[in-house]
C-alpha cells in the first residue's frame, strides 16, 4: 500500500525502472551475444544442394566449411526417395558467390567426438554457383563398421599370401 | 484398515477443493488487475519489495552455478577432448533449464515465503476485513498487484540469472581452466538458439511467475489468521512452489525440447 | 462529503427478523430478532463465545444468515449486489476489536486511506478532514506515528477516526472497551456516546463490559444461547428478575451459565466411591 512520501517513491520507481531494464538489457546480450539470432538466414544466402548417400551424423544448422572458414549452414536434410539418396539443402552467405560449379562436397567431423560438418574443396570450373545448383562431387560420411570390415578384409586378403 | 482409507479419501477430497478455491481466487485477483492499470503506483511499490529485493540473491546464485557448471563440465568435457564446447554446454544448461528453475526456486523461498508471511499476518490482524468492511476489495487492491509482480519480475530475474551464470562460467572458465575464450563463444552461438533455447526458457519463467506467485498470495489469504497457521502457510508456499516448478519444468520440457 | 446510501423515511435502521445462523455445526442464532432505532446507541451484551462478533459481520454483510432477515436503511444485506454491497459499507464504520489498523502507513495515512481510496477529494482537502477527525478523538498531535508506535487505547482512538473518515451513519463497535485501561475505557466511553450524539449517528456496541456499556446504551439486548434472553433500557436490566440477566449483571461466576464445563461426577474421575 502506499504511503505518501515523494522522494522514497521517486526512488522505488527508479529502482524499479532499472531492474526492468537490466532485465531486458540481460535478454537483449543474451539475443545477441549467446544465440545465433543472427545466424545465416535464407534470405541473406543462397541454396545449393547435394546428395549423399550417408549423412551420418550430420544435423540441420551444421555448419558449412570451406578451407576451415564457415561460409554457411545446412538448411535442410531429406530423403529423396527417387534417389534413395540423402538431400542435403545449405545456405551459403551471399559473400561467397563465386565458387566454381565443380566444388566437391564431404562431410567430415570436427575432432574425435565433435559435431559433423561439409567441407567444401573448390575445383576448377570457371562459371560460379548460383541459387538451386547441385553440388556433383559429393563424400558421404565415414562410417566405422565400414572401415572396420573394410579392415578386416584387407587383413585377411593380405595374411593370405 | 478402513480409517486409512477414509483419512486418504477426506484428505484428497480437501486438496481438491482447496484447489477449486484457489482457481477461483486467482480468476477474481486476474479480474482484479484493473485497479493496479489505473493506480500503477501499487504495481511499482510491490515490483520494487517482489523484483529489485531479490535481484542480490539472484546475482551471487547466478555467478556461482554458472562458475560451478563451467568447473563440472570441464572435467567431462575434457575426458573427450571436447572442452571447447564447454560455451555450449553452459549456455544450453542455463537457458533452458537452470536460468528457469532455479531462479523460480530461489523466488519461492525469497519472495514467495515473504508475501505469504505479508498476507497472512494481514488477514490475522484483520487488515483485509477492515479494508473490506471500508468498501475496498482486498483482492483487487493488495493481491492483483503482488501477483501481477511476481508475473513480471521471475523471467527478468530468470534472464539476469542465465546472463550472470554465462558470464561466471566464462571467467571460470577461460581463466582458471584454460579455455580458449574465441572458442567458448563462437561454439555458444553457433549452437544455441534465439528461438528454441533462449525464448522457451523465458516463457518457462512466465509459466513459473505466474504459479509461484499464486501460490505465494493464496497461501497467505487462505491461512489460518494465527501466528502458527501464517508460518504453516509460509512453510506451505515453499514446499508446493518447488514440487509444482519442478513438475511444471519437466511438462515443458518434454513438449518445448524434442 | 456523505457517500451513504440514501436514508429510508422510517426511523429504524437495522432491522433483524428471525435469523438463524449455524457455523461448523453449531447454531449460533436460533431466530432472533433485533431492532436499531436511528441516532441510539445500542449495546449488544453476553457472555463470550455467543457469537457477538458474527452478528455484526451479518449486519456488515460478510457473513449471510441460513434463514431470517438482516435489513439495514430499508435493504435486505444477503440480497445485495456486490457493488451495492460496497455502496452501503461506505455508510458504516466498523471498529474491529484490534483497531485493524493498517501497519505501514501512519496515523494520519490511516485515517485519510478511505478519503482517497472513494472521494476524489483534492490533498488540501483530504488533509483539513482527516485533523479534523484526529482531533475528535484527541490524537492530532499523533497523526505521524505508525501503529506499533500506539498504546491500544489510542490505536483504537485512531480506527474510531478511521472509521468516522466518511461520515458514516451507523458505527459498529466490536469489543470497543475489551482489556483497556480505566484511563482508555473512559476516554472511549466518552468518544462513543458524544460523537454519536454530536454526529446524529446510530451506534451498535458488542461488548461483555457491563458498567461501561449499561452506562453510555440508550438500548441493551442480551444474548444467550443464541436467544435474546432479555431487552431493554439499562435501568430496567439492572432491576431485571431473570436468572439469567442476573447472573451476567451482578457477576455471578456460577448460575444458569455454569462454572462447570459438562463432565461425568469427579468421583468417577478420580475412580473413588461416593460414598466418601
Amino acid at each position: 500500500m502506499e504511503g505518501r512520501s515523494v522522494e522514497n517513491s521517486r526512488r522505488v520507481d527508479l529502482a524499479v525502472g532499472a531492474f526492468v531494464a537490466a532485465g531486458l538489457a540481460a535478454l537483449f546480450v543474451l539475443a545477441m551475444q549467446v544465440s545465433n539470432i543472427t545466424a545465416f538466414q535464407r534470405a541473406e544466402g543462397y541454396t545449393v544442394v547435394g546428395y549423399f548417400q550417408n549423412v551420418g551424423g550430420l544435423r540441420e544448422r551444421a555448419p558449412v566449411r570451406l578451407g576451415g572458414v564457415q561460409i554457411g549452414r545446412v538448411s535442410d536434410i531429406e530423403l529423396d526417395q527417387s534417389r534413395f539418396e540423402a538431400r542435403v539443402a545449405m545456405t551459403i552467405a551471399q559473400d561467397y558467390n563465386d565458387l566454381p560449379s565443380d566444388t566437391a562436397a564431404s562431410i567430415r567431423t570436427s575432432g574425435l567426438l565433435g559435431e559433423q560438418y561439409i567441407s567444401l574443396e573448390p575445383g576448377g570450373m570457371p562459371d560460379a554457383l548460383s541459387e538451386g545448383d547441385e553440388l556433383m562431387l559429393t563424400q558421404s560420411a565415414l562410417v566405422l563398421e565400414d572401415i572396420i570390415g573394410q579392415f578386416l578384409y584387407n587383413q585377411g586378403a593380405g595374411g593370405s599370401e | 484398515m478402513t480409517g486409512l482409507f477414509e483419512r486418504l479419501g477426506a484428505s484428497t477430497l480437501n486438496s481438491i477443493t482447496t484447489l477449486g478455491r484457489a482457481v477461483l481466487f486467482l480468476l477474481r485477483v486476474i479480474a482484479g488487475c484493473g485497479e493496479w492499470v489505473r493506480r500503477p503506483g501499487l504495481l511499482m511499490r510491490e515490483l520494487y519489495s517482489v523484483g529489485v529485493l531479490t535481484l542480490v540473491i539472484i546475482v551471487v546464485s547466478g555467478l556461482f552455478v554458472g562458475m560451478v557448471l563451467s568447473l563440472q563440465g570441464y572435467y567431462t568435457l575434457v575426458d573427450f577432448g571436447a572442452e571447447q564446447s564447454l560455451g555450449v554446454l553452459v549456455a544450453l544448461s542455463l537457458t533452458r533449464e537452470l536460468g528457469p528453475v532455479v531462479t523460480a526456486l530461489l523466488f519461492a523461498g525469497r519472495a514467495g515465503s515473504a508475501l505469504t508471511a505479508e498476507i497472512g499476518l494481514m488477514k490475522a490482524t484483520e487488515q483485509l476485513a477492515g479494508m473490506e468492511m471500508m468498501a475496498v476489495d482486498p483482492e483487487r487492491r493488495v493481491i492483483a498487484p503482488r501477483l501481477t509482480a511476481a508475473f513480471i519480475s521471475l523471467p527478468l530475474l530468470a534472464v539476469i540469472f542465465t546472463l550472470l551464470g554465462i558470464i561466471g562460467a566464462y571467467i571460470v572458465g577461460t581463466a582458471l581452466l584454460g579455455v580458449d575464450s574465441g572458442a567458448f563463444w563462437s561454439q555458444m552461438q553457433a549452437q544455441v538458439s534465439f528461438g528454441d533455447d533462449v525464448l522457451n526458457g523465458v516463457i518457462k519463467s512466465l509459466l513459473f511467475g505466474l504459479v509461484a506467485g499464486w501460490i505465494a498470495v493464496f497461501n497467505g489469504y487462505d491461512c489460518m489468521p494465527t501466528s502458527h497457521g501464517v508460518s504453516r502457510a509460509t512453510t506451505r508456499t515453499v514446499v508446493v512452489t518447488s514440487l509444482a516448478v519442478l513438475a511444471l519444468d519437466f511438462v515443458l520440457t518434454a513438449l518445448m525440447f524434442d | 462529503m456523505t457517500a451513504n446510501a440514501p436514508a429510508p423515511a422510517n426511523s429504524v435502521l437495522i432491522d433483524i427478523n428471525a435469523l438463524h445462523y449455524r457455523r461448523g455445526g453449531r447454531l449460533l442464532f436460533a431466530g432472533i430478532d433485533l431492532a436499531v432505532e436511528r441516532g441510539e446507541v445500542v449495546a449488544i451484551m453476553g457472555p463470550s463465545g455467543t457469537g457477538k462478533t458474527t452478528l455484526l459481520r451479518l449486519i456488515g454483510g460478510q457473513l449471510s444468515p441460513q434463514s431470517g432477515r438482516v435489513e439495514v436503511a430499508g435493504q435486505r444485506v444477503d440480497a445485495l449486489s456486490r457493488r451495492a454491497l460496497y455502496r452501503l459499507r461506505r455508510g458504516m464504520g466498523v471498529l474491529f476489536q484490534s483497531g485493524a489498523l493498517f501497519t505501514d502507513l501512519s496515523c494520519f495515512d490511516n485515517v485519510a486511506f478511505p478519503l482517497r481510496e472513494h472521494t476524489e477529494l483534492p490533498e488540501a482537502l483530504i488533509r483539513i478532514i482527516v485533523l479534523m477527525k484526529l482531533e475528535a478523538v484527541g490524537l492530532r498531535g499523533a497523526r505521524d506515528l505508525y501503529p506499533a508506535q500506539l498504546s491500544g487505547g489510542m490505536a483504537r482512538r485512531v480506527s474510531l477516526a478511521r472509521a468516522l473518515a466518511l461520515d458514516p451513519e451507523i458505527i459498529l463497535y466490536d469489543e470497543p472497551f475489551a482489556g483497556q485501561d480505566p484511563i482508555s475505557m473512559g476516554a472511549l466511553m466518552k468518544l462513543i456516546r458524544q460523537l454519536n450524539d454530536a454526529l446524529g449517528l446510530t451506534s451498535v456496541i458488542v461488548s461483555h463490559d457491563v458498567d461501561e456499556t449499561l452506562s453510555i446504551a440508550d438500548r441493551v439486548y442480551v444474548l444467550s444461547d443464541g436467544q435474546i434472553i432479555e431487552s431493554g433500557t439499562p435501568e430496567a436490566l439492572r432491576q431485571s428478575d431473570s436468572a439469567w440477566v442476573r447472573q451476567f449483571i451482578d457477576a455471578q461466576p456460577d448460575g444458569p451459565v455454569p462454572f462447570h464445563y459438562p463432565a461425568a461426577s469427579i468421583a468417577d474421575d478420580l475412580g473413588v466411591d461416593s460414598e466418601l
